[in-house]
């Protein structure tokens, strides 16, 4: 770890010259934000090109203190006039905020970021030409398409790439940057069924580099499977059956094991896991973890949205709950320490948010777990919002397949699942050995008992 | 041409030096590789939003954005380029950008534009929005008040008000030329309840496109907050919901979200188009019971999804989507309206200039009917009343969509007995609406909530239903 302060960019020196500007105009402390990227977007359907997109913009956020009290302000507008009227803005709104013991920078101390390159940014992302980037969404597509009769329509195939640089910098001398570059190939494709019905599902790649890219074959290919198993889907009647979660649904269940644990909650004693730290929130085998430094993760960065060092953090360890997820201000109300998870936007004060979320790998292969299962719900795809982080109540929209006699028999379509998480999280009783980070949040496949399917 | 579309259109030529000559040479440009149409989408977007929480002014935010999203249309493909930078030099560039979608000989924008003559649906705020500071801050203090004043079993109150003005001018090769200025006001209200053995909670907002009188006069603060305190106290003492099929009643005003997501997004016409949809070619089909008639409608007064102009400069309209069962029709852009050969309903519509604009819902709404609402209460036998949502999502290709009740009660024997805990409710598009025996005297729009998202661009929407009642649904709960 460095305490890198040396300004060495155009961006770098416009974020310090604001934040000199907003002290001398007034501001006690202050900080600012400054993001840049190029966006590209295309989409192919049924092999012609549909949309073709390119583009690029900046913004500007400025967050100033006045003792005790914080405001802020958002910009694209880079002219000195603009950055003129983005200070005496946020001075502006400061005068109306009330004074909050618990607002303001973290101590110096705690700034920092990562020595090592963490492989965020690749040259080639941006540098392929447009004809090559149409040729992926193409050839996604056209693999979805060949792959079955029953697969005559598409909504398209898609490759996306965007770079961006983002620079912070502050009044306590903390300035940083760092770039990053993404890309993805997706096809969604739609089949037809027996009785004229259709279904669609979707699959995709995505990396920081063109290199780690899956094939766009592969990915076409894997999104027909997805789509023809949905294909002559049933009800199935309302009943209590353990459910299995693919890994790509369980993910959603480790944000929500996140979500609990976000300190913001937490000080409100708004959520489930308040005042559980050391108590058993989960079932023993389950390890849930927050890594903001895997080289060349999804979520990984140098720095968090306020300047600290990104880390490691075990959040639920052997099923027991160790540590909120904190940014200055949580950390503050609850008189602990930030565990460099702030996340910040161009406008407001910074929120929360996770690194490289993940739970771990069990031992188990998808095929021992459906095996123990004599009637169950493997479910592939969820449906809505329904979850209740304050009760956690959880209630979604299900689709997937019926597991019988430790088979995947038939599609279901149409039904719920619901519980509580409280008891969900308890209730886990096989992890799948089948983690793969594809985006920043990863799980293994899951079985949860106890909750209760709505049907017929 | 009126004297408030020459004001709208005179803030870009001032502030950003724009003139009619540039704008034409920018649709030359973009058309300069040939193509049918092209067209420019201006967005200049002030906006400002103050939050208490724990009784303190935690948060003041104000924020500017500008730029311009170029369109290239050549057949079904579409290119697109966008700036932030409203020099002509970058405006050029982005016209070039957009026309390497098209590859054939140059085309001719028409000349001279024709202005959109449009209504003036909402009012249009005389000062800056950070002038008002005082009073916005004071409507977000009375609003934790009443929170906490409601029980003392109320222990965490947020409240925020946020406003925005997007002034938009849109200029099209086939002479389209329209201006508009979009007030967009919000007040909401979170709430945390606690009595010692468990914790709820409750949210509550509403507003439109109005200015900040409607808050002093027409929606209070007290008003939000009493519904978003008396949400989570009621939630103290509910019981499981049901799981499975059963009769469910849905209140009146924003359960017409089940509108929205079981058929207005199937009835976009992109989706419908390329056939992607669960209700392409069901037109003039049986899609709900006789007693169901669904508008979208962008021209009522003050709504939150209401426009004098759409994003692509056309008029907004009211559209009969179904009509007393029947499948009337689809909500269209430019695009879907000329390559389907289908009349145009004003519906483009766009997050901002960084987005294509494409079909979107405004206000969608069923019809009143005729039954009383206690009537519709007294003839359910075992079942569900629902009447406050937090919201739904949907799966065009199949038809399933859900939505989840936030304010729900059991019913028993025509009686409301026991509030119920959360629970999704979940359907089938083209079938539920087929389940509605009764449909009551009591339209109520939404109080001004609504965000609908499609393909990642977020629009303000409104919704509206009377109380009715469906005689199957199923019931996402745990209980029996």
């Amino acid at each position: 770890m460095i305490q890198a302060n040396r300004v060495t960019t155009d961006l770098q020196q416009l974020a310090t010259d604001v934040v000199t500007k907003a002290r001398k105009a007034g501001a006690t402390d202050a900080e600012v934000v400054i993001r840049e990227g190029d966006e590209f977007s295309t989409t192919v359907r049924l092999g012609e090109v549909e949309t073709l997109k390119k583009s690029g913009s900046r913004g500007i956020g400025l967050r100033v203190f006045v003792g005790q009290r914080v405001a802020s302000t958002s910009s694209s507008d880079f002219t000195s006039e603009g950055i003129d009227h983005l200070i005496s803005g946020a001075l502006a709104l400061a005068r109306v905020t009330s004074e909050d013991p618990f607002a303001g920078l973290a101590d110096p101390s705690e700034f920092g970021q990562l020595d090592v390159d963490l492989q965020l940014y690749h040259e080639d992302v941006y540098s392929l030409p447009t004809e090559k980037r149409i040729e992926y969404a193409r050839r996604c597509e056209a693999a979805a398409l060949s792959a079955d009769t029953r697969i005559q329509n598409s909504d398209g195939g898609s490759f996306d790439a965007a770079t961006g640089r983002k620079v912070l910098a502050n009044s306590r001398g903390f300035v940083g940057e760092y770039r990053s570059s993404y890309c993805s190939v997706s096809t969604s494709p739609i089949a037809m069924g027996k009785n004229g019905e259709m279904q669609r599902d979707y699959w995709y790649s995505t990396a920081r580099t063109i290199q780690k890219l899956d094939t766009p074959e592969s990915v076409g290919v894997e999104a027909a499977r997805r789509t023809l198993r949905r294909l002559d889907g049933r009800r199935v009647k309302t009943q209590r059956v353990p459910i299995v979660f693919a890994p790509e649904i369980a993910r959603s269940l480790v944000g929500a094991i996140f979500e609990a644990a976000n300190g913001d909650s937490i000080y409100r004693a708004a959520s489930f896991f308040t005042g559980k730290l050391g108590e058993q929130v989960a079932a023993e085998s389950i390890n849930v973890i927050d890594d903001g430094t895997i080289v060349g993760g999804y979520g990984s960065s140098p720095f968090d949205g306020e300047g600290l060092p990104t880390r490691r953090k075990v959040i639920v360890e052997n099923g027991v709950l160790r540590t909120y997820l904190l940014n200055t201000y949580t950390a503050r109300k609850l008189n602990m320490q930030s565990t460099g998870n702030a996340v910040r936007g161009l406008a407001g004060n910074p929120g929360i948010g996770s690194g490289n979320l993940y739970l771990e790998a069990g031992t188990f292969s998808q095929e021992e777990i459906l095996r123990e299962i004599k009637s169950g719900f493997y479910v592939t795809e969820l449906l809505g919002q329904g979850v209740n982080m304050v009760t956690g109540d959880y209630s979604r929209g299900a689709s997937g397949l019926w597991i019988e006699n430790g088979e995947l028999a038939f599609p279901v379509q149409e039904v719920t699942i619901a519980g509580n998480l409280k008891d969900m999280f308890r209730k886990i009783t096989a992890i799948g050995n089948d983690l793969v980070f594809r985006g920043s949040v990863a799980s293994p496949t899951l079985r949860i008992d106890g909750m209760t399917i709505a049907g017929e | 041409m009126t004297t408030t579309t020459e004001s709208h259109k005179r803030y870009f030529f001032e502030k950003f030096g724009l003139t009619e000559r540039l704008l034409e040479r920018c649709l030359g440009e973009a058309l300069s590789a040939g193509g049918d149409y092209a067209d420019l989408y201006f967005e200049s977007v002030s906006a400002t939003s103050i939050g208490v929480d724990e009784s303190l002014v935690k948060s003041a935010s104000q924020g500017v954005s500008a730029g311009c999203g170029i369109r290239v249309v050549s057949g079904e493909r579409t290119g697109y380029a966008y700036t932030d930078n409203l020099s002509a030099e970058r405006l050029l560039h982005a016209a070039r950008t957009a026309a390497l979608i098209a590859s054939g000989p140059a085309k001719q924008p028409v000349t001279g534009f024709t202005e959109t003559q449009s209504p003036n649906l909402y009012p249009i705020p005389a000062a800056e929005l950070s002038s008002d500071l005082s009073t916005k801050l004071d409507l977000v203090m009375r609003a934790d008040r009443a929170a906490r004043a409601y029980d003392a079993r109320i222990k965490q109150v947020r409240a925020s008000y946020s406003d925005e003005l997007k002034r938009i001018l849109i200029a099209a090769s086939d002479g389209t030329y329209a201006s508009d200025t979009q007030p967009l006001a919000r007040l909401s209200i979170f709430v945390f309840a606690n009595d010692g053995n468990q914790a709820t909670r409750g949210t509550s907002g509403g507003g439109g496109r109005v200015d900040i009188s409607y808050f002093l006069t027409e929606k209070t603060p007290e008003h939000f907050a009493n519904e978003a305190a008396r949400t989570a106290i009621l939630q103290l003492g509910a019981v499981a919901a049901p799981a499975g099929d059963m009769e469910v009643v849905l209140g009146p005003g924003w359960p017409g979200v089940l509108l929205h997501e079981a058929v207005g997004h199937g009835l976009e016409a992109d989706f419908n188009r390329k056939k992607t949809s669960a209700f392409a070619g069901l037109i003039g089909r049986q899609v709900a019971s006789s007693k169901v008639t669904v508008v979208d409608n962008g021209t009522m007064p003050s709504r939150r999804g209401s426009l004098n102009v759409d994003d692509e400069g056309s008029p907004t309209q009211e559209t009969v989507l179904i009509e007393n069962g029947i499948l009337k029709g689809y909500l269209s852009d430019k695009l879907s309206a000329r390559l389907m050969n289908m009349p145009h309903t004003g519906n483009g519509r766009r997050e901002s200039y960084q987005q294509i604009p494409m079909p979107r819902m405004t206000n969608t709404y069923m019809l009143a009917g005729e039954d009383a609402p206690e009537d519709i209460l007294r003839s359910v036998k075992r079942g569900l009343y629902a009447v406050n949502f937090g919201g739904g999502s949907v799966d065009i290709t199949s038809g399933k969509f859900v939505f989840s009740a936030s304010e729900a009660y059991l019913i028993e024997d025509g009686k409301i007995t026991a509030p119920v805990r959360d629970a999704t409710l979940i359907g089938n598009g083209p079938e539920a609406l087929k389940y509605v025996s009764m449909v009551g005297h009591d339209l109520q729009l939404d109080e001004g909530v609504g965000t609908c998202g499609k393909d990642g661009q977020s629009v303000p929407v409104g919704v509206g239903m009377p109380t009715i009642k469906l005689d199957r649904m199923t019931v996402g709960g745990t209980g029996n």
